[in-house]
C-alpha cells in the first residue's frame, strides 16, 4: 500500500539547508583558525587588515548570511518542539526571525565598512 | 486489556531516564546552539569594537574581554562554538554513512566530547592570557 506522506513539504529543503550552512561556517571556521595561526589576530591593526581583504569580506558575507540561516532551522526547531501552543510558537518564531535579519544586517555592515 | 487503556498524555520521568553518551552528546548540539544564538548580538558587539578604530572602541573592548565574568561567558561559547562544530562533522559523517554502527557511533560520541573539551582548554588558556 502507498503510504501518502503530507506536511508543509518543508523538511528536506531545511535538512539540505542546515548541512551547507554548517559545511560553510566550517571551511570558514578553518580559514579563519589558520589566518589567526599566521599571525591575523596579533595586533588590532593586523585583524584589521586581515578582515579588509575582498576575498576574506566576500567568506565573511557568506559566513553570516549561513549562520543566521542556521540559527533560523534550529532555534524554530526548539519552539517546534517543546512548545504547544501555536500562538506563543508564531510569536516566537516572528521575534527570531526578525532579530536574526536584524543581527546580519549589523554583521554585514561591520565587515563591509571595511 | 489493561495495555489498550493507555494513560494519555505520557509524561515521562527525565531523571530516570538512561541515555547512552550519543543521547547527551545530541542534547549538548541543542544547548550550545541555543547559547550562541542567545549570544549572539555580544560577538557581534564584540567583533564591532574589534574592528573599529576609535579610541573608545579599544577601550570597551579592552574593558569587556578583561573582565573575569566575561571571560568566563566567552570561556562557555568557545566550548558551545567547539561543541557544536565537533558534532556537526559527526552528523555530516553519518549523513554519509561513516560511522553508522552502534560502537563506532559510540566512539564518535566520545571524539566529539573530548575533542571539543580538549580544544576548549588550548583556547581557555590562551584566553586567560596563560601563553
Amino acid at each position: 500500500m502507498k503510504r501518502l506522506v503530507v506536511g508543509a513539504g518543508y523538511g528536506l529543503k531545511d535538512w539540505l539547508a542546515q548541512r551547507i550552512t554548517g559545511v560553510v561556517m566550517a571551511v570558514f571556521t578553518l580559514v579563519i583558525f589558520a589566518a589567526a595561526l599566521s599571525g591575523a589576530m596579533a595586533s588590532r591593526e593586523a585583524w584589521q587588515a586581515f578582515m579588509s581583504n575582498g576575498f576574506i569580506r566576500f567568506i565573511s558575507f557568506l559566513f553570516i548570511v549561513s549562520l543566521c540561516w542556521h540559527a533560523w532551522v534550529g532555534v524554530r526547531d526548539i519552539w517546534m518542539d517543546y512548545l504547544n501552543s501555536a500562538a506563543l510558537r508564531l510569536f516566537l518564531h516572528v521575534i527570531t526571525l526578525l532579530a536574526l535579519v536584524g543581527y546580519a544586517g549589523w554583521a554585514i555592515q561591520i565587515i563591509w565598512r571595511l | 486489556m489493561p495495555e489498550m487503556t493507555k494513560q494519555r498524555p505520557k509524561h515521562l520521568a527525565l531523571h530516570q531516564i538512561r541515555l547512552p553518551l550519543a543521547g547527551y552528546a545530541s542534547i549538548l548540539h541543542r544547548v550550545s546552539g541555543a547559547g550562541l544564538f542567545m549570544m549572539l548580538p555580544v560577538l557581534i558587539w564584540l567583533l564591532q569594537l574589534s574592528l573599529g578604530s576609535t579610541q573608545q572602541n579599544v577601550e570597551t573592548f579592552n574593558a569587556v574581554t578583561g573582565n573575569w565574568l566575561a571571560k568566563l561567558i566567552l570561556l562557555g561559547l568557545i566550548w558551545a562554538f567547539l561543541h557544536h562544530f565537533c558534532m556537526g562533522i559527526r552528523i555530516l559523517l553519518i549523513d554519509i554513512h561513516v560511522g553508522v554502527e552502534k560502537e563506532q557511533a559510540h566512539s564518535s560520541a566520545v571524539a566529539v566530547m573530548v575533542v571539543s573539551l580538549v580544544l576548549t582548554a588550548i583556547f581557555g588558556l590562551k584566553l586567560l592570557g596563560a601563553y
